[in-house]
Order: structure tokens, then C-alpha cells, then sequence
């Protein structure tokens, strides 16, 4: 028996139409004390609208399916209806928790239909603002896994810690979430004054953050009583599903994008993968909590390499104008108009990028037809492919440890659902 | 900006007939053509499922992402001669952990009968994706386990992601709850 055939029979996932399960909720069968129930839309644990149908007989789940869809509002359709230069706005709107991914994987598609360089210093200030939302996307994690677990006081640690990061964003973004800050051509503005001052500020207080949550949750009985050797998966059965990110590596395999498959300047910056060994509950928290210990040592890498120039490509086809040259050339503020209201054409072709976010490999797949619009915009959303390991790490389970499981995938369902 | 380029010379004869063995230049047995440097097969409908097969075996082993594409009015796809343009395609994208690398397929698919053998028995990642296909451009993946809808409420009309499906056609339907 292959491993692809184990996967196929041991039956973890329940495949069952609506009427169906809704019929047999919350009856149970007098033959084998099976019954079905419902967890969510609308469960403090499930971050966000996240259903998940189950099988259960007595205590231990059998089968489950997740049930989504209830944020779905058509983001991709959407897509072909904005300009390239409104695009980030919307993609940025998936995964909240790390929306600076999607605007890099989105603007990476398009410089690589447009065949546009982009200047060394916006390559660095993407590196280092993707970095530091990885910290924030894997603090907020914390703060979620910690409260799904009992660890309430983590909900609050987590959070402050997030902010501190999401401080820094409003200052060179001018917004906590939905940045709209990475385009493509480079960035929307360069770094503001000051700011190698405030991330050191940020990367002098977290380290002792962490070593806190060590003492909180790392170390204690009950924390791993809760989470070892829970929502097991295999290396095998990650790949099949397609899983990637943290579910991956948490088996033991160190596959990451910016070091297998290096992207923006991460084959010039040191810093180590994160892996588990046994791919369960615990691991999946330890390579998340490290991985913030590594983005740090990143972050520290970009303070001192970051490279001067401009932080836009000089590309007039793509980046506007400076303001001086408006005020005196009519060309040039026509030029800017154009840009802002048509939208710059992007030549024909189809492409696909992948980046590596908080939560595995996110991919934009880009269609164009010589446009100002993409024919076709696709996201391959981690979260989503991720979230079909759910069924077979909650086999065989207890009800209990569900609650764990869903949490250690640490779906954003504005990304599942798009 | 570079065309896509086109290898036309070695896929003269039938399509149909070309098999995986065929064709000492080309080891697919099927069209290649670089898009931005990346690798694209375009397989015949009925050379698709043995293809994914052959890759997995060759190191392609993790299908990272599926989704449809609707080309309806859009002129500007570039394919090669032996491929007949149809209305949607399915592109598949594959990747070798071991050797990271990775490769697109795109399959016609058309308008008339929008049919194609699912692959999750190979690649069971490729059930949720198959079934937003299905969902966005009404794609039928034959002997899919569970071709439910996955993003869409239940007993939704229409294909969001076809172009002609216009945006605010039609009011959001939402399922009647039944008995209260």
C-alpha cells in the first residue's frame, strides 16, 4: 500500500452533501453511536466564519469536512475590474493578518508580465516590511493559539506585541492593515525619518516578549499536555494535500520560498528555517514562535544593508511623474492623469509568482490581454489548501483537541474564502 | 515585451497520436513554451491525466494550485500552432520539492462540453481547487469525490468567474431557512 492509498482510506474526510448532514445533525445512530454535528460558522475559536462538520462517536471525531465560503465576495472577479495600480488595494484585503504578501506576490506578478526592474532599495524596504509582518502575523497567532487553548492572558500579550509592529506600519504606510503599500514598480513611499530608530525600538523590547511566552506556554505541563502529539500529519500526507509553510515544516521538512526558491534579496540576507520533527500541535506553535526570532535577525540584516536610490522604478511607464516636473510640463501631468485614471497597459501574457507567507507558499496567477485590467487574477491562498490537512489531523481525535488542530493551522478566512 | 515563444516544430503530425515516448526532443509529448521563464506544457484533453501521472513520478509531486480561466473575447492568447484555442482552460501548477522546480499546464477545455478528468486521485491536495473551479467556471472534474460547491451557498445559479457573468447581475441569493 502506498502512502497516497493510506491517505485515501483511513476515511478522515467527510463527504457529505448539506441536506444530508443537516438531516443527520445531532442524531445518533443507534447502531454504531455515530452522530454528526456542527462546529461554527459563528465558534470564538475558529477565527473568523470557519464551519466544520463532524463525525463523531461519543468523544472522538471520525470524520470532518470544513464548510466555507461565508466570507467569499468575489475578490478575484473583482480583480478584473481594477486597474493594475488598484490592484494591491484589493488584494490586500484577503489575508489580513499579512497583507503585505499578497500586494508582493500581486506586484511581482505584474513586473513580470511588464519585465520591469525594480530598484535595489524598494526590493530591501519590501523585504524588511514583509519581515516585519510576518512577526506580527505569527504574534497574532500566539495571541489566538494561546486563548484557544486557555491561555488567556496570551490573547492580551499577543496583541500588544502586534501593535507595537502595526505602530510602525501606520507610520510608513499610513494605515494598521490594508497597506496598499507595496505596488507594482516598488513601493508607495520611501521610509520615513527615523525609522531605523523605531524598529530598533521594536526588536530591543520583543526578545524578552518572547522569552516571557517561553516561560507562559513553551514550558508549561499543561500547554503541552494540550498540544503534543495532537493533530498529527506526516511529510507525506502535507505534500499530497498541498500543504505548505509551518504545516509543512512542522513534519520535519525544511521547505520555505525565500531559501529553496529565493525571491526579492533573500539569498543575501542569513537566517535559518524552522523546523519540527514529530508535525503536531506543539510543533506548529514552536516553529511560529521561532520563526519571529528569525524575521528579527532578518529585520536587523535590512537596518544595516539597506541600500540608497529611489524606492520606485524610474519606469515612466509604470511609476508617475515627480511632482516637480508637474508643475511644469503640461506632458507630464497628463502623463499622471493617464496613469491614475486608464491604468497603465500591461503587454500580453500569463505568469505566476509565489511568495512565502506566514502561512505557506501564496501565488498569484496573472493573465493579461494587453490591457489596463487583468483578465484573469487568481490567488493561491495557503490557507485554503491548508485547511484540507484539517481532516486528517483531527482523525481519530478527541472533540477536545479539535479546538487545537484548527487553531495550529492558523487559517485567515478572508483568505480562504477571497 | 517578449512574445510568448512558440515550439511549433516538433508537434506537426496529429496531436492525438503523439505519445509520451514519442518524441525524443520533447519528453512530454506535448507542446512547451516559456512564459517569463517559466515552463508551460499544454496537453490534448485526453493526454492530460497520464501526464500528470508521468510528472509526479519524474519529481512533481505536489500540486500547488489549480485553477480555471475563461478567454472569452480575449484575442491576445498566444499558443502554439498545434493547440486549438478554447474557451476556458485549466491550468495546473506543479512543484519538485526535491529539485525545486516547477511547471504549468494548461489544458483547453471547451465551451460545448467544459469536462476533464479530475486528478485528485493523484494528487488529493487538488480536490478543494477542483471544486472552486467547478464553482467559478463550471467546470466538470469527472470522478471528483465530492463535487459539491465549496465557496458558493448551496443551489447557486451561474459561474461567477465567466465573463459573462457581469458583476451585480443578479441579487446575492441567500438559501430560505426552513421552518422558522
Amino acid at each position: 500500500m502506498t502512502k497516497l492509498d493510506h491517505l485515501r482510506n483511513r476515511d478522515a474526510v467527510l463527504r457529505m452533501s448539506e441536506t444530508e448532514a443537516e438531516e443527520r445533525a445531532s442524531v445518533v445512530d443507534p447502531d454504531d453511536e455515530r452522530m454528526i454535528i456542527n462546529m461554527g460558522p459563528q465558534h470564538p475559536s475558529t477565527h473568523g466564519v470557519l464551519r466544520v462538520t463532524m463525525e463523531l462517536q461519543g468523544e472522538t471525531v471520525l470524520r470532518s469536512k470544513p464548510v466555507i465560503g461565508y466570507l467569499h465576495t468575489g475578490m478575484e472577479k473583482t480583480a478584473e475590474d481594477l486597474t493594475y495600480l488598484q490592484g494591491p488595494t484589493n488584494v490586500t484585503r484577503m489575508d489580513y493578518a499579512s497583507p503585505l504578501f499578497t500586494e508582493l506576490t500581486f506586484s511581482l506578478a505584474v513586473e513580470s508580465l511588464l519585465e520591469v526592474e525594480i530598484p535595489d532599495r524598494a526590493t530591501w524596504i519590501r523585504m524588511l516590511m514583509c519581515e516585519l509582518n510576518r512577526m506580527s502575523s505569527h504574534l497574532l497567532f500566539l495571541a489566538t493559539n494561546g486563548m484557544d487553548l486557555g491561555a488567556v492572558g496570551m490573547m492580551i500579550y499577543g496583541w500588544r506585541e502586534r501593535e507595537e509592529v502595526l505602530r510602525f506600519f501606520e507610520k510608513v504606510t499610513g494605515l494598521r492593515m490594508n497597506h496598499n503599500y507595496i505596488r507594482p514598480g516598488g513601493v508607495a513611499a520611501d521610509l520615513p525619518d527615523g525609522w531605523r530608530e523605531d524598529i530598533q525600538s521594536i526588536l530591543d523590547v520583543l526578545p524578552e516578549r518572547l522569552e516571557q511566552f517561553d516561560v507562559l506556554m513553551t514550558g508549561q505541563p499543561i500547554w503541552r499536555e494540550r498540544t503534543q502529539g495532537i493533530g498529527v500529519i506526516t511529510t507525506e500526507e502535507a505534500l499530497a494535500l498541498g500543504a505548505t509553510g509551518p504545516i509543512l515544516r512542522s513534519t520535519g521538512y525544511a521547505w520555505d520560498l525565500r531559501r529553496s526558491m529565493p525571491y526579492l534579496a533573500y539569498d543575501q540576507v542569513d537566517f535559518d528555517i524552522v523546523v519540527g520533527t514529530y508535525g503536531d500541535t506543539f510543533d506548529r506553535y514552536a516553529i511560529r514562535l521561532n520563526e519571529i526570532r528569525e524575521s528579527m535577525r532578518i529585520v536587523e540584516q535590512c537596518i544595516d544593508l539597506m541600500p540608497d536610490g529611489p524606492y520606485r522604478t524610474e519606469d515612466r511607464k509604470v511609476t508617475p511623474p515627480p511632482r516637480a516636473r508637474i508643475d511644469e510640463s503640461m506632458e507630464a501631468l497628463i502623463h499622471h492623469f493617464k496613469i491614475f485614471t486608464e491604468g497603465f497597459k500591461v503587454p500580453p501574457g500569463e505568469t505566476y509568482s509565489a511568495v512565502e507567507s506566514p502561512r505557506g507558499e501564496l501565488g498569484c496567477y496573472l493573465v493579461s490581454d494587453g490591457g489596463p485590467k487583468p483578465q484573469r487574477m487568481h490567488i493561491r491562498a495557503p490557507s485554503f489548501v491548508n485547511l484540507q490537512t484539517l481532516p486528517h489531523m483531527m482523525h481519530g481525535g478527541l472533540l477536545a483537541d479539535a479546538i487545537a488542530v484548527i487553531s495550529s493551522i492558523d487559517p485567515i478566512m478572508g483568505e480562504v474564502d477571497r | 515585451m517578449t512574445e510568448i515563444s512558440e515550439q511549433t516544430d516538433n508537434e506537426q503530425g496529429d496531436p492525438e497520436e503523439a505519445s509520451i515516448q514519442d518524441n525524443p526532443e520533447n519528453p512530454y509529448g506535448c507542446p512547451v513554451t516559456d512564459s517569463h521563464g517559466q515552463t508551460v506544457l499544454h496537453p490534448q484533453h485526453d493526454q492530460y491525466q497520464a501526464l500528470i501521472e508521468t510528472l509526479k513520478e519524474e519529481g512533481y509531486a505536489v500540486c500547488v494550485d489549480l485553477c480555471g480561466a475563461d478567454y472569452m473575447g480575449n484575442d491576445s492568447r498566444t499558443l502554439p500552432s498545434s493547440v486549438s484555442p478554447e474557451r476556458f482552460e485549466v491550468i495546473v501548477n506543479l512543484l519538485d520539492v526535491g529539485a525545486a522546480r516547477r511547471l504549468r499546464i494548461r489544458v483547453q477545455i471547451p465551451e460545448t462540453s467544459p469536462c476533464i478528468p479530475s486528478i485528485s486521485d493523484i494528487h488529493p491536495g487538488a480536490e478543494a481547487m477542483e471544486r472552486e473551479a467547478n464553482d467559478m467556471f463550471g467546470l466538470q472534474f469527472e470522478g471528483h469525490p465530492d463535487p459539491t460547491p465549496i465557496l458558493l451557498p448551496d443551489g447557486w445559479e451561474g459561474h461567477p468567474l465567466r465573463k459573462d457573468f457581469s458583476m451585480g447581475r443578479i441579487p446575492v441569493q441567500f438559501k430560505a431557512v426552513e421552518g422558522r
